[in-house]
């Protein structure tokens, strides 16, 4: 499992994803109208926001918001942990653990490949927001976009790694699909996927500033949409990165005391 | 349950109308009885299915609980900026929530594992087992995978609602109750009927899992009273999946002041969305060629 290998291996095991992310297209179709909680969740703001605007946001800052949030979870959005509770499961992992890769890094090329699609998919909704919120609803600062691409890799980056993670915690609960339920919750309120942040209470608000969930879809749509100045756009993606190498040092730790307690079923 | 004839789908008597229609009665209703036997018995499996499972169970308490509090925190930040939105306030908004708890309960509880259940017998061919046993087959797959731990979001529910009539300032009346009552059976109906419809698709696209995954990310917006939707959305929502009747309706008897018409329209696409889906289901269990294995 050298990493030699696997920097050989990446390549085409980025190439099997892709054929895979293709081939299951219309499944892919699927996950991706499966996110309309943004379009749902712009819906209701709207209606809110119609009478008088909600802080700093009227209908138009709620537009740019949930299409950039729709976008955003998109393209980041990762199930990594299904296949990896499904391979500890039924033993398939052993098979995994037989490849001179690592199975952690096969499964981040199969999610990095998932990308194209993701962005073909997520392409329409993009044009449909730049049509309706045109410029105005984002930021016209090119350093900000670039400071929007980091973050996005980023996110992806933290999405991944508690797929990872939890995917992971299958060794020691036998299915940590459960788990997987319960950040989801947590996810889907304190990320910004609902609600923007900064319409939460502010004593909330202080507490989910420094929670990960934030940096997996909020923080993003933050930059893009202009709420950040450069500085503060470059603060919080230094707090997105620590909590990269904190999700990165968690992960190698997890898989390493669960692979001791690996044992194939079945296989 | 050797001992037991051989039953076909229809009752053996209904084939001859002239019959005596007393023994047509009984054969109804020992068939009901029987029913009602096996439909225990699946309980107390699922009841030791589930307990072999302690952590999960701890843990899917837990995310109840939080599935709650996380259904009711967006509504809270909403109501934050406004008093009434859409003409409901927040205790009305409640009730919706709390009807859209009950009915998750019931979803996640009753109906998704039997999906679930049955996308995997689809595609592993192992529906036979099912079709084989002497009973109806979505009569089996409908119960053999009950969580009987979701009946917390029942509780969840109640509390709901006393908070809601709390920040009302009154207590429903009987009659609003009864009505509620009514309409949410309506609302399970039509819930387990478009799921009974997603499950038909399985036997002719094979993968599912997605399409009620699909159907769930859809539901969710029922956490909201539909009129806030407008425009597609609310076609949508009132046509293809239709929220209103889910949980506003509910939410308005208990509240009184769901029209009566509504209710009836309500009970009527619940028996349509029954027979159709009924229909459809036989159709599908027809075209079924098992995969083997």
């Amino acid at each position: 499992m050298s990493l030699r290998n696997t920097v050989r291996a990446f390549p085409t095991l980025l190439r099997v994803g892709f054929a895979d992310a293709v081939a299951y297209r219309a499944e892919m179709l699927i996950w991706v109208l499966a996110t309309t909680m943004p379009l749902v969740m712009l819906a209701l703001w709207s209606t809110v926001a119609r009478e008088a605007p909600v802080g700093r946001y009227g209908q138009a800052q709620f537009t740019a918001y949930f299409l950039a949030t729709f976008v955003v979870r998109q393209i980041t959005g990762s199930w990594v942990f299904y296949d990896i509770n499904f391979a500890v499961r039924n033993g398939t992992l052993a098979m995994r653990l037989l490849r001179p890769v690592h199975p952690l890094w096969a499964y981040a090329a199969e999610a990095l490949a998932a990308m194209p699609m993701r962005i073909v998919v997520s392409l329409p909704v993009a044009i449909v927001a730049w049509f309706v919120v045109g410029w105005a609803g984002m930021t016209h600062d090119p350093f900000l976009w670039a400071v929007w691409l980091v973050s996005i890799a980023g996110s992806w980056m933290i999405t991944l790694l508690v797929n990872l993670l939890i995917g992971c915690a299958a060794f020691f609960l036998e299915s940590s699909l459960k788990v997987m339920d319960a950040w989801l919750v947590a996810f889907f309120v304190f990320s910004g996927y609902l609600i923007p942040i900064d319409l939460f209470p502010p004593r909330l608000r202080a507490a989910v500033e420094w929670l990960p969930f934030r940096f997996q879809i909020g923080f993003p749509v933050e930059v893009v949409t202009g709420a950040h100045d450069r500085g503060a756009a470059l603060a919080l993606l230094a707090g997105q990165w620590a909590w990269v190498a904190a999700g990165l040092a968690a992960t190698a730790l997890v898989w390493r005391a669960g692979l001791r307690r690996f044992a194939a079923y079945g296989g | 349950m050797a001992g037991e004839p051989l039953p076909t789908s229809t009752p053996p008597s209904g084939r001859t109308s002239r019959e005596p229609s007393r023994a047509r009665a009984t054969a109804v209703a020992s068939r009901y009885a029987r029913y009602a036997r096996l439909l225990r018995t699946q309980i107390r499996a699922s009841l030791l299915l589930g307990l072999q499972y302690r952590a999960d169970f701890v843990l899917d308490a837990t995310v109840n609980v939080f599935w709650t509090g996380a259904a009711i925190l967006p509504l809270v930040i909403v109501f934050q900026s406004r008093a009434s939105i859409a003409g409901w306030s927040f205790g009305e908004a409640l009730m919706v929530t709390g009807w859209f708890t009950f009915l998750e309960g019931v979803l996640d509880g009753a109906i998704n594992p039997s999906v679930a259940d049955v996308v995997d017998h689809v595609r592993k061919g192992t529906l036979d087992f099912v079709l084989l046993k002497p009973a109806d087959a979505q009569f089996l797959v409908s119960t053999t995978r009950l969580q009987p731990w979701r009946a917390t979001n029942v509780l969840s529910a109640v509390a709901i609602f006393a908070w809601g009539f709390h920040l009302l300032g009154r207590a429903p009346t009987p009659g609003a109750v009864g009505l509620a009552t009514l309409s949410m059976l309506a609302a399970v109906a039509v819930l387990y009927s478009l799921k009974t419809l997603a499950v038909s698709a399985a036997f002719y696209f094979v993968r599912v899992d997605n399409l009620t995954h699909l159907f769930d990310s859809v539901f969710d917006a029922a956490r909201w009273p539909s009129n806030i939707f407008r425009g597609v959305v609310s076609v949508v929502f009132t046509f293809v999946i239709p929220l209103a009747l889910m949980t506003t309706y509910p939410a308005e008897a208990l509240l009184g002041s769901l029209p009566i018409r509504s209710l009836f329209g309500a009970l009527g696409g619940a028996v349509v969305a029954l027979t159709l889906s009924r229909a459809v289901w036989n159709r599908a269990i027809a075209h079924y060629t098992s995969a083997g294995g």
